[in-house]
């Protein structure tokens, strides 16, 4: 790659941004190898190594079982969102319904109300139905779709030209055909960047963990990574090798999600707000 | 078609036709089955999870409910007490303060990022991958990873600034830089609006720039007469959506700052408004008072929203594709 001189400094500022974007990750990681006494030492590499951190902090807490916990929830929030929100921005963008526009018009006030406003009566619905410390309620509202996702994925299935489904349709297509073997396959990025997203937001959750979930078996890995945070602070014994290697653990699947799906969302972020 | 409906329902009672609205074809009436099956979904879950709970919220916001015993109705009493409350107004105000800092901050840091990557084309890919990185970070592990990295003594945030002479501050735990700290959080994840700001400034016509260089049109002109009008529209988008999501703060500080050793006697400066709500209601049990102290919020995200809308929509350029 040539560089032309006039662009130097501009690499440069990039260069310097990268490293405050990415130093603290690899910072992480390089301290949750490093013993208690050198974790401030800031070397990247680590004087003495010290993997056994890892082997701690699974001794200290059930980490597999969070983790497990973070993938299960994960996996069950984005794949209900995706699906619901789905059919629903179809109806949304497929049919001449009567009643469509105000339907859609409340759907749309609806991305701005603050999570807060709903909260406890949905917290008092849980408790109702016996659902406070199991993991249902962290996704099962994600049946019923999510206005962000329903309004993103309408404009795709707007995007598909409308001769389609009508030659579908003389075909002898029904409209669940329509949705399953027409509008669903082609918007597939788009399904993709939803599924990511929201898994990417149910695997970050702290708020909701906090609110329903007390036994720590049941934890998912922000849970419990706080849970481990509180334990120093009242025991004021801080092990933090044992945080940091824990919050590797809760950053690296998110990583390794992000390495393979680096394409889709960032195209996907990019149009999000195009659409937006 | 909701004018056809509306037309047809009016004249329908007056005229002597035989049926009151023009028949809807079978296959029209097929359509709007079929349309409200595919969106049933979502209509359930709105009337059990959001209208619902939003009346139910208000209603308890009028209300003394501790959750054992049954709700008994106080009047005005939360929302008297919200006023009276200091530490309502504490959250409040770090709330305001910490958007404050964060929604201009972000803002300008973002953009500024999102010309660098576009000047630098094809490597941009690269830099691109590596702001985005931070927002695949759980907030508590990012909270986590800042408390060491901001820690007064040894934390490695004050020794880069120690090379260059500055005496960092006590970030963590002097009440004045619990704010700040907060908002350094933040904007380390902010490369998902860099993207953002990065695809706007692609759309932007090349002519247009060339045009204003030959009129003679400086850097800064053009900076200001064609790029940020030109970008309005992802500019005004993340400044909406930021300051809704930094009201909403909570994750964070609450990480960072909150937990079951929080006594009274730590400091209030971190207190945001999401963080005393939740105490409210999950660890106090004010249910009555926590939904009052939503409703406040809803009405202030509102307000602040509407504000912004009505100031960005004299600003605010829409390309013709809208």
């Amino acid at each position: 790659m040539t560089v032309p001189w006039r662009r130097l400094p501009f690499f440069v500022l990039l260069a310097l941004a990268t490293l405050a974007f990415v130093y603290p990750l690899v910072w992480l990681v390089s301290a949750s190898l490093k013993p208690r006494s050198q974790v401030f030492d800031n070397r990247l590499i680590p004087e003495i190594f010290q993997p056994s951190n890892y082997v701690k902090v699974w001794d200290a807490a059930p980490v597999l079982r969070w983790l497990l916990n973070s993938l299960t929830v994960g996996f069950m929030a984005a794949a209900t969102v995706t699906l619901s929100s789905a059919l629903v921005a179809f109806g949304f963008a497929y049919f001449r319904f009567r009643g469509r526009n105000i339907a859609f018009g409340i759907l749309l006030s609806t991305m701005m109300l603050p999570g807060a406003v709903t909260m406890i009566p949905v917290y008092l619905i849980w408790n109702k139905l016996g659902m406070i410390d199991t993991q249902i309620p962290l996704w099962a509202q994600n049946l019923f779709g999510s206005a962000f996702y329903v309004f993103l994925l309408r404009q795709f299935f707007l995007g598909i030209p409308r001769e389609l489904f009508e030659a579908a349709r003389v075909d002898g297509c029904g409209y669940f055909s329509l949705f399953r073997r027409i509008a669903f396959p082609l918007c597939k990025p788009a399904l993709v960047i939803v599924f990511v997203f929201e898994f990417k937001a149910s695997w970050s959750d702290l708020l909701k963990p906090l609110i329903y979930l007390q036994t720590p078996d049941y934890f998912t890995m922000p849970r419990g990574l706080k849970q481990i945070i509180d334990s120093f602070a009242l025991s004021g014994h801080y092990e933090w090798e044992i945080a940091i290697a824990a919050s590797v653990l809760a950053v690296a699947p998110m990583i390794v999600l992000f390495a393979f799906g680096q394409r889709y969302i960032l195209d996907g972020v990019a149009t999000t707000a195009q659409k937006g | 078609m909701t004018t056809t409906v509306e037309r047809s329902a009016g004249s329908g009672q007056t005229q002597p036709a035989p049926r009151r609205r023009p028949k809807r074809s079978p296959l029209a009436k097929r359509e709007d089955r079929a349309g409200w099956l595919f969106i049933s979904p979502w209509v359930i879950g709105f009337v059990v999870f959001t209208a619902g709970p939003m009346i139910a919220s208000l209603v308890l916001s009028f209300t003394d409910y501790q959750m054992i015993q049954a709700p008994h109705a106080v009047g005005l009493d939360n929302y008297r007490q919200l006023f009276d409350d200091p530490r309502v107004l504490k959250s409040l105000s770090n709330t305001f303060v910490y958007a404050a800092m964060f929604v201009p901050l972000g803002t300008i840091f973002a953009l500024a990022l999102a010309m660098m990557l576009q000047r630098v084309g094809k490597a941009g890919g690269f830099f691109r991958t590596a702001f985005y990185l931070p927002e695949m970070t759980p907030a508590v592990a990012a909270g986590a990873m800042f408390l060491l990295l901001l820690n007064g003594q040894q934390g490695l945030i004050n020794k880069v600034l120690g090379w260059f002479g500055i005496n960092g501050p006590n970030w963590t735990a002097d009440p004045n830089w619990l704010k700040p700290s907060l908002a350094i959080v933040s904007l380390w994840t902010v490369g998902g609006t860099v993207i953002i700001y990065l695809a706007a400034l692609n759309g932007v016509p090349k002519q247009l720039y060339e045009a204003a260089e030959l009129d003679g049109a400086g850097p800064v002109t053009r900076f200001f007469r064609i790029t940020v009008p030109m970008i309005s529209g992802a500019l005004f988008f993340t400044v909406i959506t930021h300051t809704i999501a930094a009201m909403q703060m909570f994750d964070q500080a609450y990480t960072m700052f909150y937990g079951p050793q929080q006594k009274a006697t730590a400091s209030d400066e971190s207190l945001v408004y999401m963080v005393y709500l939740f105490q409210n209601a999950f660890q106090f049990f004010k249910m009555g008072f926590a939904s009052a102290m939503a409703w406040l919020l809803f009405v202030i995200i509102m307000l602040i929203t509407f504000i912004q809308v009505r100031i960005g929509n004299r600003y605010v350029y829409y390309h013709g594709d809208r």
